[in-house]
């Protein structure tokens, strides 16, 4: 795969190095920017709140007894 | 043939050897892909959190220091109906509305005051957000819309991460029993006592009520609710810390007293 990527590479031994770069960037920046926050909110651990799934729903109409303040 | 001759022929670069290789390669990519999700999920989450803590504490103090439009205990200044969101989605049986809801100090995604923590240190403050939702949990604590605003009679209800987005609530497994939670407002400093804490299931709706535990009781204290997930790094449980408003003094009375000692 990596040996692929490497013979596909343009440019000699500075041209390869430049483009493993420029993928290495562009891959991180995609998974910290596209993939990442995508799959956050479906793993679990993140879940604070009493009765989720549907927090707001269940939680903001009871509204129950409580006074202005 | 032998063991020996084998092993020459897949080091030679057979189409096998391509295979093996490729498929090794993209298990440590996979692997590195995992790692730099920990980084992410424990580190990167929380620059996006101390982004949203400055400007949620610059809102503040523009809007502390504004004028007031109108006395803060005026319901008319409501920007917008309490009710949001369809009933239908509900999971959770609920109890019946016995009383007005309360009036949100703040629209969903607003800041309605600081939370100081003295036993997690004597710099610890959050700007507590308007909403729980996911987006809203991510710029800081949350407050449960609905639930009591900040020294109110009933159930003041904040939510925070524990491990990611900047790990408000982190420490909280370290509170015990007297500690002081101080909630800073406009112009009141709320100081509540913790008299509980708790491990429930995610479930359990009955710690966010007014009276805890009482769907139909009618509150007459002030309480407040922390929640979190528990144990850290999971989502099994529920961490509960309650607290008891044990005073509400003007900011122009200088410090109160819980978070001068720190």
């Amino acid at each position: 795969m990596y040996g692929w990527l490497w013979r596909k590479l343009p440019g000699g031994f500075a041209g390869k190095v430049s483009g493993c770069v420029a993928l290495f960037v562009g891959g991180l920046a995609l998974l910290f920017f596209v993939v990442f926050p995508w799959v956050e909110p479906r793993l679990p651990w993140n879940d604070v709140t009493v009765n989720s799934p549907s927090i707001e729903q269940t939680v903001v109409s009871p509204s129950p007894s409580a006074l202005p303040s | 043939m032998t063991m020996a001759a084998d092993f020459a022929v897949v080091t030679r670069g057979s189409r096998a050897n391509q295979v093996i290789r490729g498929v090794g390669e993209l298990f440590i990519t996979l692997g590195v892909v995992v790692f730099l999700f920990v980084f992410y999920e424990l580190w990167f989450t929380g620059i996006y959190t101390q982004h949203a803590q400055s400007q949620l504490n610059k809102q503040l103090q523009t809007e502390w220091a504004a004028p007031l439009p109108s006395p803060t205990t005026s319901p008319t200044t409501s920007p917008r109906p309490v009710i949001s969101g369809s009933p239908t989605a509900s999971s959770v049986p609920v109890a019946p509305v016995t009383a007005p809801t309360v009036t949100p100090i703040a629209l969903p995604g607003d800041a309605i005051g600081i939370i100081r923590i003295p036993r997690l240190g004597a710099n610890y403050g959050y700007a507590i957000v308007e909403g729980v939702s996911t987006d809203d949990l991510k710029k800081g604590p949350g407050h449960y819309p609905g639930t009591a605003n900040p020294g109110g009679v009933g159930n003041f209800v904040i939510s925070g991460h524990r491990t990611t987005y900047l790990a408000p609530f982190n420490g909280l497994g370290d509170m015990v029993i007297g500690d002081a939670i101080v909630i800073e407002t406009r112009d009141t400093y709320y100081t509540y006592r913790v008299t509980k804490t708790a491990s429930v299931l995610p479930t359990d709706v009955n710690v966010v009520l007014p009276v805890p535990g009482q769907p139909r009781a009618k509150a007459t204290q002030a309480l407040i609710t922390l929640t979190t997930c528990n144990p850290k790094y999971s989502a099994s449980h529920r961490l509960i810390i309650s607290g008891l408003l044990e005073s509400a003094l003007p900011k122009s009375a200088g410090l109160p007293p819980a978070l001068k000692g720190s």
